[in-house]
Formats: structure tokens, C-alpha cells, sequence
């Protein structure tokens, strides 16, 4: 903010100037934020292809090795981790898509005893989130014998309360005519929604979707609970494990272990950057 | 049609094969233990168990890697609430009357039944057993243990004109050595600490050390009764603050464990404490000459043991109860103790191991491995009592609020006493 | 459509959400509150109701009333630094800037990165002496802080991850605002003479209400959910200078396994998020008749 204030203190002062100075400042203080927004990422890379004593020294001409990455790599089952997470992100993902779709849709265009109740009930799931109730839920997915799956990680969040709220603003924004024009065409219901309703929303399933991958991809708390073995952990609760302290931190190792795992998400967010950013544009969220 | 038959034969077959070429009677154990992942330690455990599991055919061992400690005891009290407890696993050893009161464990009285047995029970320090017995009951058996020693940097010490073989022997001796360690910068920062004894997470552990040299039991045997405002307790406490404060040997404030062996490598302290499960570490990573000694003596000298012990998990069938026992009769023998203890700096748990030949080239090698086994014969219990966790993370609050300046180690310690009681009472 | 069939079909599209949601949501709640008023079974001995005593036992917990507001201190410095650095990193990213690409990314990195992981790398920042705030420090003859070991300094430490890891993941949703505002708003300002800092407190935030509506649900979210670095960095301490409401339930569950003290710290943290979440509701309604 500071930086917007001084430009225009500049501008008032020298107005053929204006543009030069206020840009000039600006950028700076882009950069100034990017370099240190992005400085934990810098030190990582570069911590893990340096030999462990250069961790805490940063000589410019210390030598390269890729170890760490074998070390970490043979130390921990990271693709099974990786493997876990993304078949956990995908199972939730999809679970809200399907569920909060036709839950919106009730609530947007059905009239039904009791849907203001229940719309209030939803919307409290907004805050009182499952990632309080991990006592409770523990004890739920004993009861059900789900304790240690993939299922059980993901069973909480795949009715979000979030999710049906955004669709059901989305839907209600959809003009009825065009669902009208798709009955005369003979569809049911459920053909008018996948029909008119779920490509009209597009925008908002990429925005929700968004939302969902990193909040569960960086998920740790619930999953550190309800995992015990390799098979089921997703990368956080590996990662959390693999740095486990008793006999010191091992940065080397750390960073080149956290690169692999987050590397994918990284590139893929490179690539689509220009999407993402269109596809809110559309969206409700504005 | 022929090809799908044909097919269909060659899986039978296979699979009856299979099933033949398995023992009838396959014992299944799953078995948790917590180590740093990185190291020699997670590898050596499952060399260890493959090896068991090609001599005993008739046994799989599923080797779990739960984390650290807290993560273990954790991951296995929570599937031991769930009615699936591992077989056995590596905990530590103070989480014993945790795991009495959850009702998770048995004793090995229960299990053993020659002599031979009886003696092997016998055959480990009688340091380490203190923390495994209670009740005239043996609940634990001592492999992954540990106990605090003094590391210090010969070349800190040489360039400060202080003799490189001698580490500090007393108390005083630490400040005053600390005192001349200590080195600032032009403008008065420092730049090399003297010592180093971390205080985060489980500060009590450490601090257990200067108790001890000052002659004072911080908890009963019965795991019923805690004497933490004892006034002797008062005073290791005040000379803990002291380093940072008054002496300025140490720095002040709380002091990560996870970072400090890295800031041992750094030459950001002359000195540290730490466990003998870091030796290896040390060894491989010290970009100087080192020496391990024990912990600096007061009134004694003196130190807690910690680690972690066995423990056979009672909702198992008596065919695995009985595995489990032989397993860990396998892997407690002095050749497997030796080999551990070799790859990772833990203490082998019994005097025997140290007599086996690899045991003696390796000291003979590497002499500093000897000091924690020395130790020893002054080392006490770690602090382990009914509701452990509990009762720790009151103790460790009021050693954080005294290192912190927040409170006055008296109070602290009164405050924490208080607290350690109401909970504690319903033991007695 | 008939209203009875009606009344099927919202019902039929409402089961399989709503099923989930009282399993895993609302039941939970439930049992929360009647667990509350129960002691901890321990081995031999049974749960019993003890009525108001884990409540009791919460006022007199000093560690609770800590913990408590470092919460809230937590809540009131990351909400609105995260929200007011998002909006002012999606103008820049959204302007002409040399390199807007690699900023853009900067930004958004932390979002991909997992906490739990980043907190050794923030922990090797913090540390005293050779972390690397202390190295650059020492440049200019600063003095040895130790950020994660004094109870003064901890909650801040904590709350400057807290920061980095959510105001690009907000950035994000304001960006796409931004760019949904037509540039003819601006023409005409600017052929009015208005001020960019004019421009953006009288017409740009304005615009961004929603967002910044929709942003702070998640920013209220995220300062009960967001302890993840807690593990790693501090486990709470000093002295519980940097524990957090859901760390210190977790502590209580898992650790002590007192699971009646944990259901009460949970209602209380249930009692302030319901209270917010109907304080949301009627912002949201408004919104919706707005529209």
C-alpha cells in the first residue's frame, strides 16, 4: 500500500513524470514482495542440490550433486505417497462435484418444505468445519471400520457446504428461459441440469475445484490422525514423518523431498496460471 | 477356449504351489517402531527383521515405520483403542504406565517360562530396566536407549586455549570453560555460544540431567507421585538459567533440539548436550575433531536414560504373543544389540554386547561409543509417571516459563507441582 | 411440474449431500455437546457424567485462556494483512509490470507448497545464529533473535508464515476480479482527473466487496484450521506462547487422550465459528438480495 501512496505523492508533485515514477515504484515493490514471497521456494532449490555443509552457506560457486534427491527418495516411498494424495484429491474432487451439483440444485430451483432449514444447515458447514471434529470423526470411521483407508481421509469433506452454496449462487444466476427451452425439448430434470445448469457453471467448478485440490492437497491434521501405513498416507503426513526430529533436522534431505512432491502441483499451476485466473473471471466469485 | 483354460490351470497351479511353498501355519506380526528415516537406523531395523524372517520361515514381520516417537505412541494408542494393536513396537520407554493404564500391554513374566528366559530378563543394564519394570512386573525390554552426553569441538577448545582432551568435569567447570568459549564480534555479538543443552519440546529430558547431578529423583517409582518443587530441583533449574542469563554462556531463550547438532557442525556452539543416538551423526557430519564425554557432575554426576523399549501387545493371538517373545529374544542377543548399536550411537542394552568381537573392534576403532555405556552406572530413570504426557507437558511449560524469564524457577516449579498433584492423586 | 413431485425430486437431489453432511458435520456437533458433559473413561474406570465440570475445569485452565488469545490475536493479524496484501499484489500483477509472469508466480507458490513442509524451511529461517535471517542480520551488525524461543516474539514468527501461505492463494480470486472490471470505469476516471488511490477506494474496492466476502470466509476458515506449521515449528511452546486452539485439542485427544476435555475446547471453538457463521449468513443474504 505504501508503495501506491508514495507514487502518488510523486505524481502530484511532477505530472509529465507521473507514469515513469509510479511505475518504476510499483514494479519495485512487486518485485521486492515476489522475491520474498518467494524466497522459501529459492532456498529450497537450493539446499537440495548442494552437498548438507552448504544448507547454511551460500558460497556461489559450491558444487551440485543430486543425492539428496536419491536419499530422499530411497528413504521414503514418495511415490506412493505422491500416488496416495492424488487418488485422495481426485475421490473428493469428484465426490463434490456430484453431490453439492445436485444439492444446489435442489436448493436453487425446487421449492420443498423445509429447504430454508436446510439451506441454514448447510451454510453453518460453511464454519464449523469437519477439520474441528476430529475427535468425533475418529470415532465415526471406527464405528465404521474405515480407519486407514483413503475413504475415510476424504468421507468428511465430500459434502461441502461451501460447494453447494457457490453452485446454487452459480444456478440461480441461470435464466430460466434456457431452462425452459430444454423441457420443450423433452429433457427431465436431470437432463435439464446437466444439460443447461452444469456447462452454464463451468467457471465455477474450475474455481471450487481450485479451492478444494490445495486445501486437501496440504491437508495434514485430519490425515495424520486417520492414516497408519504407507498405503493410505497421502504426501503431507509422509513428509511430516519423514522430517520427524529425534536425532536433528536434516534440511538437505527436507527440500529436496518437499520439491519432488510439490514439483507437479508447481509446473501444472505454471502451465494453466492463464486459466485459473480466466475461468474466475466467469465464475460467481467476484 | 483353450488358450482361457490352459491360463485358467497355470493360475491354479501357481496359486496351489503358493500355497504349498507357505509354512501352515504362517504367524503374522506387525510391528511399529520410530526412528528418523535418513539415517542407518530405519534401514538397519529392517535388515534386522528380513534376516529374522529368513531364519524363521514360519513368520512374516510387517515393519512400520510410525515416525517419531510422539507419532508412535500415538499411531498405536489410537489403533489399540480401535481393537487393532500392532503386535509389538518400539515406544518410548516412559509411556509404559500409559500403555498399563490403557490396558494395551502384558507383562513378560506372563510369556516367559524356562530359566533361560528368567535369565535373559537379567542380562540388561539395571539402568535401563528401571523405566521397563514396575509392580515386580517386566513390561518393556530395552533396545532403542539412549542417555545425554556432552559433545564438545576440540578445535573451539584449542583455539580458546583450553586443553582439547579435557572437557569440563563440574558445573562451575562448564561456565568457566563456557565463559572462555564464548566469542562476540566487534560489535559485541556473539558468534560462538559455549554450550548448548536445546529446551524445545521436551526440555525436561535434558534438564533431567542436571537434577540428577544434583542428586535429586524428579518422580517415584510407582509413577504416582512427582517431587518437582523439591528445592534441589530449584536449583538445577536456576543454574540452567544462569548459562544465558548471568554467565552468558548459552543462549538465551528456548534452544531447538532439531537444530542442534547442525549448529554443533556450524561452530555456532562450542559445546552441546544431546543423545548418544546423534554419535553417528556427529561422526559423519563434524567438519572437526570431536570428543564425547559424559555429562558434567555437582553434587554426583549423573544423567537420565531415555529410548525406547519393546512392548508385546495383549489383544493377540498366544501364537504371536509367542513370535513376538522369540523375536525379541532374537533381537536383543548380543550380535543383533552390537549391530544395532554400531549403526546408529543407541546404547547396547546388555554387557554382553559389548564383549562380542564386531562390539570391540568398534570401540577399539571409535572409543567416544563407550561413554554413554559408562555413563551408566550414574544414570537414573527418565521421568515417567501415570498420565505421562500430561504430566511432562506441565513439567515442561515451567521449565520453558523459568528459561523464558516468564516465571521465577520456584514458581514455576510450585505452580507445576500443584498441577502435576490434582492429576496424580487419583493414583495413590 | 406437480408441487408433490416437486417436493420429491429437491428432496431425492438434497439425500446424498445432506446424509454426509449430519454424519460427518452436524451428528459430530451433536456429540460433541453431550461428550462435554462426561469425564474421560480411563481403562478400568467408566465415563460418567460430571455435568458442568469440564467447563469449570476450562475456566480455571490458564493454558486455555493462553491459547485462546493467541487465537485470537492470530485471527485478528492474519485475516486482514493476508486479504489487504492479496488485494494490493493482485493490482500489481494485474498492471503492467516487467516480469509479471514470475511474480504472479511467486505469489501463488506457497499455496502448492504444503505447510508441513515449508514450516523446517521457515524453521531454518527463524533460526538464531546461522538461520538465514540472522545471516543477513549479522550484515549489518545485527545481534543473534531467537524468533521461535521467546514467548514475545513466537506468535508473530508464526502468524508471518500464516501470511505467506494464504495472501497469494487470495490474490488469486481478487486477480480474477480485477480483471472483470471494465476498463472503461478507468477511462473515465482518469478523464475526470481522479487519483489512482481515489479511483481504487471509491470505484475498484467497492467492486470487490464479494470477494473480499467470499475471501474472508476462507480467511476465518483458515485461522481456526491453519496449525499445521505449529507441529513442526514450535509444538506450541514456549511455554504455550504459539499453541492454537486446534493444536491444543489435538494435544488434548491425542497426547493426553482426554477426550472429554477436548469435546469442551471443540464447543467452545464450535460456539464462536457458529456465531460468525450467522454473523456470514446475514452478510450473505444481504448479497443475495442485492443481486
Amino acid at each position: 500500500m505504501s508503495a501506491l501512496d508514495a507514487s502518488n505523492g510523486a505524481a502530484a508533485a511532477a505530472p509529465p513524470a507521473r507514469f515513469d515514477v509510479d511505475r518504476a515504484l510499483n514494479t519495485a515493490g512487486a518485485w521486492a514482495l515476489g522475491i520474498l514471497w518467494f524466497l522459501p521456494l529459492i532456498y529450497a532449490v537450493w539446499t537440495a542440490i548442494h552437498p548438507g555443509e552448504f544448507a547454511t552457506r551460500f558460497e556461489l560457486f559450491a558444487p551440485l550433486t543430486v543425492e539428496n534427491f536419491v536419499n530422499a527418495w530411497t528413504a521414503a516411498p514418495f511415490a506412493r505417497y505422491f500416488l496416495n494424495t492424488v487418488l485422495l484429491v481426485t475421490f473428493i474432487l469428484a465426490g463434490q462435484f456430484v453431490l453439492c451439483t445436485l444439492a444446489a440444485y435442489a436448493f436453487a430451483r425446487f421449492r420443498f418444505p423445509g429447504s430454508s432449514v436446510l439451506f441454514t444447515l448447510v451454510l453453518l458447514q460453511l464454519l464449523v468445519m469437519p477439520d474441528i471434529l476430529i475427535v468425533e470423526n475418529y470415532a465415526t470411521m471406527r464405528m465404521l471400520g474405515l480407519v486407514d483407508t483413503i475413504v475415510a481421509i476424504g468421507l468428511p469433506y465430500v459434502a461441502s457446504g461451501f460447494g453447494i452454496f457457490l453452485l446454487r449462487q452459480t444456478f440461480m444466476t441461470v435464466p430460466k428461459e434456457l431452462e425452459e427451452a430444454a423441457r420443450v425439448e423433452g429433457a427431465g430434470p436431470i437432463g435439464v441440469l446437466w444439460k443447461v445448469y452444469v456447462p452454464l457453471a463451468k467457471p465455477t467448478y474450475l474455481a471450487y475445484g481450485l479451492v478444494s485440490v490445495s486445501h486437501h492437497w496440504n491437508n495434514f491434521l485430519w490425515p495424520l490422525i486417520i492414516t497408519n501405513s504407507v498405503e493410505t498416507r497421502p504426501v503431507t503426513v509422509g513428509l511430516s514423518i519423514f522430517s520427524a526430529v529425534d536425532q536433528g533436522i536434516d534440511w538437505s534431505i527436507i527440500t529436496a523431498a518437499t520439491l519432488m512432491t510439490s514439483g507437479p502441483l508447481l509446473i501444472a499451476f505454471l502451465l494453466f496460471q492463464r486459466q485459473f485466473v480466466q475461468s474466475f473471471m466467469r465464475a460467481g466469485i467476484k | 477356449m483353450t488358450m482361457l483354460r490352459k491360463l485358467g490351470a497355470a493360475a491354479g497351479a501357481a496359486a496351489l504351489s503358493a500355497a504349498l511353498a507357505a509354512p501352515a501355519s504362517a504367524v503374522d506380526l506387525q510391528f511399529f517402531f520410530p526412528v528418523a528415516v535418513g539415517g542407518k537406523a530405519a534401514q538397519t531395523i529392517e535388515e534386522l527383521t528380513a534376516d529374522y524372517v529368513a531364519q524363521n520361515p514360519g513368520v512374516n514381520i510387517e515393519a512400520v515405520y510410525a515416525g517419531s516417537y510422539q507419532d508412535t505412541i500415538t499411531k498405536t494408542l489410537t489403533a489399540a483403542r480401535g481393537g487393532e494393536p500392532p503386535q509389538l513396537a518400539v515406544i518410548l520407554s516412559v509411556d509404559m504406565f500409559t500403555l498399563i493404564e490403557e490396558d494395551a500391554i502384558m507383562p513378560f513374566d506372563d510369556l516367559i517360562e524356562t530359566d533361560e528366559e528368567r535369565a535373559w530378563l537379567d542380562a540388561f543394564y539395571p539402568a535401563f530396566m528401571e523405566n521397563s519394570q514396575t509392580g515386580g512386573k517386566t513390561y518393556g525390554i530395552p533396545f532403542q536407549r539412549s542417555t545425554p552426553v556432552l559433545y564438545w569441538n576440540k578445535e573451539a577448545f584449542a583455539e580458546a586455549g583450553l586443553d582439547p582432551e579435557t572437557p569440563p568435569a563440574t558445573w562451575e567447570e562448564m561456565v568457566e570453560f563456557g565463559k572462555t568459549l564464548t566469542k562476540r564480534d566487534g560489535d559485541g555479538n556473539v558468534t560462538q555460544w559455549g554450550v548448548r543443552i536445546p529446551s524445545s519440546g521436551f526440555p525436561y529430558w535434558l534438564f533431567q540431567g542436571l537434577t540428577t547431578q544434583n542428586d535429586v529423583i524428579i518422580a517415584s517409582g510407582d509413577g504416582d507421585e512427582t517431587y518437582f518443587d523439591d528445592p534441589r530441583v530449584v536449583e538445577a533449574l536456576q543454574y540452567l538459567v544462569d548459562l544465558s542469563t548471568v554467565h552468558e554462556v548459552m543462549q538465551p531463550g528456548i534452544i531447538e533440539w532439531g537444530a542442534t547438532p547442525k549448529a554443533f557442525f556450524e561452530g555456532q556452539t562450542a559445546m552441546m548436550w544431546t543423545t548418544t543416538g546423534n554419535l553417528t551423526n556427529v561422526r559423519n557430519n563434524a567438519p572437526f575433531d570431536f570428543g564425547v564425554a559424559m555429562l558434567p557432575a555437582n553434587k554426583r554426576r549423573g544423567a537420565p536414560t531415555g529410548g525406547g523399549n519393546f512392548f508385546i501387545f495383549k489383544d493377540s493371538t498366544d501364537e504371536q504373543k509367542e513370535a513376538s517373545l522369540d523375536f525379541i529374544k532374537w533381537i536383543s542377543a548380543p550380535a543383533q544389540a552390537a549391530r544395532w548399536s554400531i549403526a546408529t550411537g543407541y546404547v547396547a542394552p546388555r554387557p554382553d554386547a559389548w564383549e562380542t568381537p564386531e562390539m570391540k573392534a568398534y570401540v577399539a576403532d571409535f572409543p567416544p561409543a563407550l561413554v554413554a555405556r559408562d555413563q551408566l552406572e550414574f544414570a537414573v530413570a527418565e521421568l515417567s509417571t501415570y498420565q505421562n504426557q500430561r504430566i511432562t507437558t506441565i513439567f515442561n511449560d515451567a521449565l520453558e516459563a523459568a528459561i523464558t524469564g516468564q516465571k521465577e524457577p520456584a514458581e514455576a516449579l510450585a505452580e507445576a507441582q500443584a498441577q502435576a498433584d490434582r492429576i496424580l492423586r487419583a493414583y495413590r | 411440474m406437480p408441487r408433490r413431485i416437486e417436493w420429491v425430486y429437491g428432496w431425492l437431489l438434497l439425500t446424498p449431500a445432506l446424509f454426509l453432511l449430519f454424519a460427518f458435520t452436524h451428528v459430530p456437533a451433536v456429540k460433541t455437546v453431550v461428550d462435554s458433559f462426561f469425564s474421560t473413561a480411563r481403562g478400568a474406570r467408566p465415563s460418567t457424567f460430571v455435568g458442568l465440570d469440564n467447563y469449570r475445569l476450562l475456566m480455571e485452565d490458564p493454558v486455555f485462556w493462553q491459547v485462546f488469545s493467541n487465537n485470537v490475536w492470530y485471527a485478528l493479524i492474519t485475516i486482514p494483512v493476508s486479504i489487504a496484501l492479496a488485494i494490493v499484489m493482485a493490482l500489481w500483477v494485474d498492471g503492467k509490470l516487467t516480469g509479471r509472469g514470475f511474480v504472479r508466480m511467486a505469489y501463488f507458490a506457497p499455496t502448492v507448497l504444503p505447510l508441513i513442509a515449508v514450516a523446517n524451511i521457515w524453521m531454518f529461517f527463524y533460526t538464531p545464529g546461522f538461520g538465514l535471517i540472522d545471516q543477513i542480520r549479522s550484515l549489518f551488525g545485527g545481534a543473534q533473535v531467537n524468533w521461535l524461543g521467546d514467548p514475545d516474539l513466537v506468535l508473530g514468527a508464526v502468524i508471518v508464515v500464516a501470511i505467506w501461505k494464504e495472501a497469494g492463494f487470495f490474490m488469486i480470486f481478487y486477480l480474477a476480479a480485477l480483471q472483470s472490471i471494465p476498463p472503461s470505469l478507468r477511462e473515465a476516471a482518469a478523464i475526470e482527473g481522479a487519483s489512482r488511490w481515489t479511483f481504487f477506494r471509491r470505484v475498484t474496492f467497492p467492486l470487490l466487496m464479494p470477494t473480499t466476502l467470499f475471501v474472508s470466509i476462507n480467511a476465518v476458515i483458515n485461522s481456526v484450521r491453519l496449525v499445521d506449521h505449529i507441529f513442526v515449528m514450535t509444538e506450541g511452546g514456549p511455554d504455550n506462547h504459539s499453541s492454537l486452539l486446534l493444536f491444543y485439542i489435538y494435544e488434548t485427544a491425542f497426547k493426553f487422550w482426554d477426550t472429554a476435555y477436548a469435546a469442551t475446547l471443540t464447543v467452545v471453538v464450535l460456539a464462536i465459528l457458529s456465531v460468525l457463521a450467522i454473523g456470514q449468513f446475514y452478510l450473505v443474504d444481504k448479497k443475495v438480495h442485492y443481486r
